[in-house]
């Protein structure tokens, strides 16, 4: 009796343990991200502005609707898919690349900290560095100069800002990426690799028949890490074109979007662009939670 | 197994460190050189000066100093913060048994789905109610959680053997005691990782921060350079030097927890 007494107490003590650890991420959850989620969705079936309260209106869909006839925000939803479809790519086979090149090299560690530096440092740090460098005389242009080429002014350029811009973020990640590409060949095991040497593999065919297949899971996580990444792109547009988007919206992103509608009152229509990005981003997930369960499925 | 490497290896290899230094190199240099030969690609060793980095410092237009202070205040309360709650969140899912434990960690698993920008809006207005904006306490409670690291903290926490807990049941402590005596203790690896990790997001955090910052006494250092750049008209070299006092704190750091950094990002794949 005694026993089955305490063994309750002891539970009781424990529940009551978890919960008070528990209690202020939970108030944190609920005031500052679940309780703002659903105040989002409400607004943004509104007509609403902070400084002008009174004259908030319910609008239903209007704002989702409009979204999709809005110029603006169609450029911007253009500009961000362009940036995500060159820059995951790109980023994730240079960091491949860049893997497979150092994971045999002395001096392993050093290469890492090198090209693990820009992504460390802040965004506006680099776009402001990079800035001066795509300066019409800057850095970039009197290099191309030793070859005869004529650069561009390459921010002021609806041509060749958002391309420049894109060329910066891969910059900045590529070492982020090539560090988990680094850890995945760590975990290849050896005995493939001894096995595929007795069959007389080298040099390409080991890259591509067995190397490649065996990443293929890290390849997946550095892709959505990057997809979701990308889509979320603000920081460079906003120092790079100082919040316009510009030239001519070309570096306009669906979050600098949001931010200046929601800077310019728009609250209701800024928080469906939220919603729209929220719901890219999920179907993105979804497709990569796809093919990782189908790869799982083949063994991989 | 040793193999003999082909030295195109290490050619690429140090092309490619090239091409991730040298940006930083001319922003170092850039910062040297005197205002009026900023856009002249060379200029000689004896020419060279710090007026850039006496300018910053020193100016009364600038209030650099105000916002290097703001960024150190605020990265330190959110960083400190965000170690106290995620883990002790993460404990609590890992170790302790209590009804609505699974149903209340999914919650914290779908959040995660949701981009932080879908609440801009709504975050904005309530920390207007609430008389937070351009204050410290804007900048940093709000951002005291996250639903990742609390994740981490779960599943380091779920790592550890049975036994250590069953011991120190037996030697008589409780629930309390456990984790500050036995489990805390050993999480010196987690609490690294968090720490680097949430101090760099903090630091280098640049939308959040636009948002909730107007006047220019509260600035971080990221919305200061920023507006140093485009509202201040400052020289590049004045700009640039900016860009390396915000960025040599990290690198700093980046050094010293070399390590650290690399295995967090190998086991979350976060940045």
């Amino acid at each position: 009796m005694k026993r089955t007494g305490s063994q309750r107490k002891s539970r009781f003590d424990q529940a009551m343990a978890g919960y008070l650890f528990l209690l202020p991420a939970i108030v944190s959850l609920c005031v500052f991200l679940i309780g703002p989620i659903i105040y989002a969705l409400y607004i943004s079936f509104f007509h609403f502005s902070f400084l002008d309260p009174q004259n908030k209106a319910f609008i239903g869909l209007k704002n989702y609707i409009h979204l999709f006839r809005d110029p603006l925000f169609l450029r911007a939803l253009w500009n961000t898919t362009l940036y995500a479809i060159v820059v995951v790519p790109v980023q994730t086979a240079i960091a491949l690349f860049l893997a497979l090149t150092v994971n045999n090299l002395k001096g392993k560690t050093f290469f890492r900290i090198v090209y693990y530096l820009p992504t460390v440092t802040s965004t506006v740090a680099t776009s402001l560095m990079f800035m001066f460098i795509f300066e019409p005389q800057g850095l970039l242009n009197n290099f191309l100069k030793v070859f005869g080429i004529h650069g561009p002014n390459y921010f002021n350029s609806p041509t060749f800002a958002l391309p420049s811009i894109m060329a910066i973020a891969i910059w900045s990640s590529v070492g982020q990426y090539m560090i988990i590409y680094l850890a995945g060949l760590q975990d290849l095991p050896a005995e493939v690799y001894e096995a595929a040497a007795l069959d007389g593999a080298t040099g390409w065919r080991l890259l591509k028949y067995i190397t490649l297949p065996l990443l293929k899971r890290t390849t997946f996580l550095n892709v959505v890490l990057s997809l979701i990444g990308t889509f979320q792109v603000f920081d460079q547009m906003d120092v790079i074109s100082q919040g316009t988007g510009g030239p001519l919206n070309s570096t306009l992103s669906v979050v600098l979007d949001l931010f200046n509608q929601a800077m310019s009152q728009n609250m209701g229509y800024a928080s469906a662009i939220g919603f729209v990005l929220f719901i890219i981003i999920l179907i993105l997930t979804v497709i990569q939670k796809y093919f990782f369960e189908r790869n799982d499925e083949a063994g991989v | 197994m040793q193999k003999r490497i082909s030295p195109a290896f290490y050619v690429v290899a140090i092309v490619y460190s090239f091409i991730s230094l040298v940006p930083f190199v001319w922003s170092v240099y850039t910062s040297f050189k005197p205002t009026n030969g900023v856009y002249n690609t060379w200029v000689p060793f004896s020419k060279l000066t710090l007026n850039s980095y006496k300018y910053l410092l020193t100016s009364p237009q600038v209030s650099f100093m105000q916002w290097l202070l703001n960024s150190i205040i605020v990265a330190l309360i959110v960083t400190i913060g965000n170690l106290i709650v995620n883990t002790l969140a993460g404990y609590a899912f890992a170790r302790f048994k209590f009804p609505g434990r699974g149903p209340l960690f999914m919650v914290f698993l779908a959040v995660m789905m949701i981009p932080g920008q879908v609440v801009l809006v709504p975050m904005y207005i309530l920390l207007a109610h609430l008389g937070w904006i351009n204050t410290y306490q804007g900048l940093t409670i709000p951002f005291l959680m996250s639903p990742f690291m609390i994740f981490l903290a779960r599943q380091f926490f779920l790592g550890m053997p049975n036994e250590l807990e069953e011991a120190a049941k037996v030697d008589g402590l409780g629930a309390w005691g456990i984790f500050f005596r036995i489990f805390l203790p050993l999480a010196r690896p987690l609490i690294a990782t968090q720490t680097i990790f949430t101090f760099q997001g903090n630091w280098n955090s640049f939308l959040w921060t636009s948002l909730l910052e107007s006047s220019q006494n509260m600035y971080t250092l990221p919305v200061g350079l920023n507006n140093l750049y485009g509202q201040y008209n400052a020289y590049w070299n004045q700009v640039l030097a900016g860009v390396l006092l915000l960025t040599i704190p990290m690198i700093i750091i980046f050094f010293i927890f070399q390590k650290q950094f690399v295995q967090g990002i190998s086991t979350s794949g976060i940045k």
